[in-house]
């Protein structure tokens, strides 16, 4: 029986029971309890996308940039006014490996030649190709891979060998070089001896077929001018390099010569990329606020039709504080719900789209764990003022019929 | 130590309720009232007397603007908000003409809110609401939702809640307000009987029939006591002389 003594224990809610009470109005509501959740599953969906997807496009780029390297530099004809005549001292070559902390050198002639894959095919049908004849250190200085076959070598860079760029294969129709397959160039025919790996930023040489330096010589008569001189050094000494490049070049004309840094192109689209992420940050951070809103907005309701039910508990002995934290807890379970529900959405939108792009897929752990306390931060901010006004909400007054 | 008198399970000294207004309004204008444990007595008037306003004087739900109300001996005067709901979550049961049960809540859980914020464990407060739904004869409905059940079901239920936690005193606002009079009829059987068994009841209603059928009747008009059956036949046993005896129905 009921203790009779003066004290009368304090009203107690269960921490379990905090739970229980919190939720049953959104097991009772279970299309509005998902419709209201949508705002934050959006909001945080969209975030944690758009740093998922930037991240893992950051991942294949910097991929690219290490395996490109940041110690390349270019050497090509142009740059300067007058235009000229679009070619390299035929030394270039050779002064450039003069200067002292350079590493590797290589070069590439573009030949005045067409590559057809037969004799009676037209030449214009299989424009757009290019053929160049390499320094046999090209694949080294590049990092290039090679996809079938072999590349050049002192013995067959003298033979009518030739040397596919991903592309131009493709192009070609060649997908082996095992059937001792030929092409026709410049009136000759020359064998496939090897298919090359895209080059993580030589585009140019991926749509390029490659000879030999002899070879070329020989059959087309060609003057070894270089087209594009490929170069590695140090990074300590990169700047130093890179400055007295073209004057070591052509000393008369080095406005006539260009020097870049294929990396240079990869960090600038890294840089864009990382601009373009905040907005969509700022678009995803739009949409949680808005979410919150609605939470806020559904909350505000839910303690105006379900006043009757805040007396009747206020009636069984609830304090004001157990009613505010029914209230704060639906709306933490609400936000709770949403923000789980995007930060799988948004990591799923990310596996997704990076797997079509080859990507790495890489879901930042930051954005994950960030997304979901942002949702739950945003739920207890949308839950304060309604639960507040539920709490004060007189006990007679909540319990006069609707 | 001197012996004292039994606490009464309820008693309002001096109880005035004004609510503001031009003119305010004197919902309670100096009501005096003891009910002893054990009792079962119906508060009866018309429309706006004041009989809910008293109920909630009675049950802490509101304070009155002048004198003090003791629960189980217990002045409420002095009482914070918090230590009322403490009031109530133990020694006060509330039975409302509305029901108010929770729709998503079966009746077994709709009845063991009634021990929820005195913070009694889940398992206990199941076992314990479905005795107290067995007792009022719906130990066959414990799992059904309130909208699987009648009027007269659902008051019951309602009963259930007021009484599982064992209150000193039962207040019940025109709880067969809203029933036909065949459940009528059946709520009021089952409070006499929980009356039997020991429990203190309160009943409002504006039903002089239902008031009848109770051992006391307080008619109540304008926010006063007109006349109480108990009082006035101690009264005329012990103080026949008594001023303000008038308006006998
Ligand atoms: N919150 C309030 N504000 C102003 N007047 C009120 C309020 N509650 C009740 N009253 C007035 O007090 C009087 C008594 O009301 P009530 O106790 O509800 O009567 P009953 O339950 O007997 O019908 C009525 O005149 C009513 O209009
Ligand atoms: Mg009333």
């Amino acid at each position: 029986m009921r203790p009779t003594d003066g004290r009368v224990q304090k009203s107690r809610l269960r921490i379990g029971d905090v739970l229980g009470v919190g939720s049953t109005g959104l097991r009772t509501r279970k299309m509005r309890t998902a419709l209201s959740a949508l705002g934050v599953t959006i909001g945080i969906a969209a975030m944690v996308g758009v740093l998922g997807l930037s991240e893992s496009s950051r991942a294949d780029l910097s991929n690219k940039i290490e395996a490109l390297g940041t110690n390349l530099l270019t050497v090509s004809p142009g740059g300067g006014f007058g235009g000229g005549d679009g070619v390299l001292p035929e030394d270039a070559v050779a002064k450039i490996r003069r200067i002292g902390p350079v590493d590797e050198v290589a070069d590439v002639v573009e030949l005045d030649v067409s590559v057809l894959r037969n004799d009676y095919v037209n030449e214009n049908r299989t424009g757009g190709l290019t053929v160049v004849a390499a320094d046999l250190g090209l694949l080294g200085t590049l990092n290039g891979e090679v996809d079938e076959g072999v590349w050049l070598n002192s013995a067959s860079a003298s033979y009518t060998n030739v040397v596919l760029g991903s592309e131009s294969a493709n192009r070609l129709g060649i997908e082996s070089v095992d059937a001792g397959m030929q092409v026709f160039i410049g009136g000759e025919w020359f064998t496939v001896v090897g298919i090359l790996d895209p080059f993580p930023l030589a585009a140019d040489l991926d749509r390029s077929v490659l000879i030999g330096m002899d070879v070329a010589t020989a059959l087309f008569d060609s003057e070894l001018n270089p087209s594009i001189v490929y170069l590695r050094t140090p990074s300590e000494s990169l700047d130093a390099v890179r400055g007295v490049l073209a004057a070591t070049v052509d000393p008369a004309e080095p406005d006539e010569v260009s020097v870049s840094r294929p990396s240079d192109v990869l960090e600038a689209e890294e840089a864009a990329d990382s601009a373009f992420t905040s907005l969509f940050l700022g678009l995803g951070a739009v949409a949680l606020l808005v979410g919150g809103i609605g939470i806020a907005n559904v909350m505000v309701i839910a303690v105006i039709e379900r006043r009757n039910e805040i007396g009747l508990r206020r009636a069984l002995g609830a304090t004001r504080a157990h009613i505010r934290r029914q209230f704060l807890t639906e709306a933490l379970l609400l936000s709770t719900l949403g923000g789980l529900a995007g930060v799988g959405l948004g990591a799923t939108v990310t596996a997704v789209y990076a797997s079509t792009q080859e990507w790495e897929v890489v879901i930042p752990p930051e954005a994950a764990v960030g997304g979901f306390v942002a949702a739950v931060a945003i739920g207890a901010i949308a839950g304060l003022y309604p639960a507040m006004r539920a709490a004060r909400l007189a006990p007679t007054e909540a319990l006069r019929a609707a | 130590m001197s012996a004292t008198p039994p606490a009464a399970a309820l008693e309002l000294r001096g109880i005035v309720k004004k609510y503001p207004g031009t003119p305010p309004v004197h919902a309670l204008a100096g009501v005096d009232l003891r009910i002893e444990d054990g009792e079962l007595a119906a508060i009866v008037g018309p429309s706006g007397s004041g009989k809910s306003t008293m109920l909630h004087v009675m049950g802490t739900l509101d304070r009155p603007t002048e004198g003090t109300v003791l629960v189980d001996g217990r002045d409420l005067s002095r009482m914070g908000d918090r230590r009322l709901s403490a009031v109530r979550s133990q020694l006060i049961g509330f039975v409302f003409q509305q029901f108010f049960l929770i729709d998503g809540m079966s009746a077994l859980d709709n009845v063991g809110n009634g021990l929820l914020y005195s913070g009694t464990k889940p398992r206990q407060r199941r076992q314990r609401a479905a005795q107290a739904l067995i007792r009022v004869g719906l130990g066959e409905r414990l799992s059904h939702f309130p909208n699987q059940l009648s009027g007269g079901e659902r008051q019951r239920v309602a009963i259930a809640r007021a009484v599982v936690h064992r209150p000193a005193i039962v207040l019940a606002d025109e709880p067969t307000g809203n029933l036909d009079s065949r459940s009528s009829e059946s709520i009021m059987e089952l409070i006499h009987e929980l009356n039997a068994e020991g429990t203190t009841i309160v009943v409002i209603t504006h039903d002089h029939d239902v008031a009848a059928g109770l051992p006391r009747q307080i008619s109540v008009r304008d926010g006063r006591i007109e006349h109480d059956s108990l009082s006035h036949l101690s009264r005329r046993a012990s103080l026949p002389e008594i001023s303000h005896s008038g308006a006998v129905k």
